[in-house]
């Protein structure tokens, strides 16, 4: 605004500067202190910044190097993947079914609304505890949760070890299933509360133009409003993805790293390998390691949304 | 329009109750296990069966401990969350709120990319900053205090509440701002008189955001407050429930009183609480 004067815009420059010297400090201070953590020699309560290079990182990548460190690590990359991927599949394509159930002008909109996305209110520790419960197998002669059912069912080849299970198929161990289906209940909602907002606020007149040209109810969510939805989809892969990439409490409450690293991801390793072995350099790598794959799909959109708001 | 049976609303319906039901398994597990008593739990043939009554057995032992098998309660520790969440939740939102204004109405050269930068450090994983983070808390005198652990989530709040902050001043119209300038307000006078007395709404979403998240999270929590009767219900919550107790009814009590807070001001507040997860994934 025209009007501003000088003095005020310092002022205004003046009070938005305490934020940014703080963020300044613990965002970027604290990751570049972080990475020069990671390439020194840090393993032990005392802290020790000798300059060892990428030793840190080649320990993480290179098994003939890093033995069991790398053998985890390997493991909760492909777990992170595995795990990114069915959790996003599982809450767009129920998400958005969700959301188009209840676009359909649906009685008691607003209770069913309240139960598919009250465990977005609620701790990622509460979840863990919960689902802990549901899929803990118990014994073959006692067994819990699940199983239990299962087995008053008769359906007795239906049990197995759920997140104890340490079997893989290829990269992908079956344990992180149990996981995987407790994230989704808790972000599901997330998802439906987006697309139903995005639903909502295509104009009527689209969807009655669809109609009035003869296309099937099926049609027009085909056609027109789908297309419609694409930036929901695109935002949500964004924030479900940043998420799931840096999953830690969920996972560390209710599994841990899991029997042979069956559930773990690089958050856990990162946890136990700073705070309760104190390799604080091995620590360091894997979090800028996360880091990087975390930046690598936030720096994008960041750029891209503030593109799009120049141009509006 | 008929009355007749149509099978198409009939699945929209039957889908929806569907769903209802499987996501409501575990408040039927949370329920169901926390009031049963502990010889009840230990059957695990009637695990996922109803309680005999209502016990509150289970609610007693999650709030005081039950000291001869060495377990604490969480009653302190639910107190810890809300001396916790309550002072961080309003600083952060005072911070959010006061950037908000600068960052919409007094835009000045290289502020959107200062904003750009700001915001990347609400998406960063917390593990990169926590080495570094613990040794410069202690060295200010705050390793260790709850008092530590509210300037960490005021400071790592300052992104999303400058966020939900900036795009809800940016509909105020400018107008009304030049309007007051000609009667003489300066940058305090507009925000005094015109911006903080419209922000109500803006400041319930993002109490309500911050109240939910620092009130949940974990990770920092776990790291900067060692001491057991220093820490938030979430950490207490999961120490119990790692410690192989065969409690279970205990842990669903203690689950219970862990989530009702935020589920309280979810039930009441579901509109605002949807407004500021939006906002969460909406940039710009």
């Amino acid at each position: 605004m025209d009007s501003q004067t000088r003095h005020e815009r310092w002022i205004a420059f003046l009070m938005l500067l305490p934020s940014i010297i703080l963020l300044a400090i613990f965002v970027y201070g604290f990751i570049a202190w972080t990475g020069l953590v990671s390439v020194s020699k840090w393993d032990g309560i005392a802290p020790d910044y000798n300059f060892v290079g990428l030793k840190n990182y080649q320990q993480l990548f290179l098994k003939a190097i890093g033995g069991v460190s790398a053998l985890r690590f390997h493991i909760g990359l492909w777990n992170t993947f595995f795990f990114t991927i069915f959790f996003l599949f599982i809450c767009l394509l129920i998400g958005l079914s969700l959301a188009i159930l209840l676009d359909q002008k649906v009685k008691g909109e607003g209770i069913f609304r309240t139960i598919y996305l009250f465990p977005m209110a609620i701790s990622f520790v509460v979840t863990g505890v919960v689902w802990q419960w549901i899929f803990a197998p118990g014994t073959e002669s006692r067994p819990r949760g699940v199983n239990a059912l299962f087995s008053t069912l008769g359906l007795e080849n239906l049990k197995w070890g759920w997140y104890t299970d340490p079997t893989s198929i290829g990269p992908f161990h079956i344990a992180l299933i149990p996981v995987i289906i407790a994230a989704a209940w808790q972000m599901i909602g997330y998802t439906m509360a987006m697309y139903l907002a995005g639903l909502r606020a295509i104009p009527d007149d689209l969807r009655e133009a669809g109609n009035v040209d003869g296309a099937t109810n099926f049609g027009v969510y085909r056609h027109i409003i789908l297309p419609l939805l694409k930036p929901i989809t695109f935002s949500a892969l964004i924030v479900l993805g940043h998420i799931s990439l840096k999953i830690f409490d969920l996972i560390y409450t209710m599994t841990g790293k899991g029997p042979a690293f069956a559930t773990d991801v690089p958050g856990i390793f990162m946890f136990e390998t700073t705070f309760q072995g104190n390799h604080y350099a091995q620590g360091a790598a894997i979090s800028m390691i996360m880091l990087i794959m975390v930046a690598f799909v936030i720096i994008p959109y960041l750029i891209f949304s503030f593109r799009q708001e120049v141009e509006l | 329009m008929t009355t007749r049976f149509n099978p198409a609303r009939f699945a929209v319906y039957f889908l929806l109750v569907l769903f209802a039901l499987i996501f409501l398994i575990p408040v039927y597990v949370l329920l169901s296990s926390s009031f049963k008593t502990f010889a009840e739990v230990q059957d695990l043939s009637n695990m996922w069966g109803l309680p005999q009554g209502i016990n509150l057995e289970s609610f007693k032992a999650a709030w005081s401990g039950i000291p001869e098998k060495g377990l604490r309660g969480l009653a302190p520790n639910l107190a810890n969350s809300f001396k916790l969440t309550i002072p961080a939740t309003i600083l952060s939102a005072l911070l959010g709120s006061m950037n908000g204004y600068v960052l919409s109405k007094w835009k000045f050269r290289g502020s959107d990319v200062i904003f750009m930068l700001m915001l990347f450090g609400m998406f960063i994983p917390y593990q990169s900053v926590l080495v570094p983070l613990t040794i410069t808390l202690s060295s200010i005198g705050l390793g260790g205090t709850l008092w530590g652990l509210i300037l960490v989530h005021v400071i790592y709040g300052i992104p999303i509440t400058t966020l939900i902050f900036r795009n809800y001043y940016a509909e105020v119209p400018n107008e009304m701002i030049e309007a007051s300038r000609i009667d003489g307000a300066g940058f305090f006078g507009i925000y005094r008189h015109i911006m903080f007395p419209l922000s109500l709404p803006g400041f319930v979403v993002v109490i309500i955001w911050q109240f939910t998240n620092i009130w949940n999270e974990f990770l920092f929590a776990v790291t900067i407050l060692q001491k057991p009767e220093l820490q938030p219900i979430t950490v207490a919550l999961r120490n119990l429930s790692g410690s192989q107790i065969q409690e279970w009814n205990m842990i669903m009590a203690g689950a219970i009183i862990a989530a009702i807070p935020t589920l309280i001001v979810y039930i009441i507040m579901g509109r605002y609480f949807i407004r500021g997860l939006l906002a969460g994934s909406v940039k710009g």
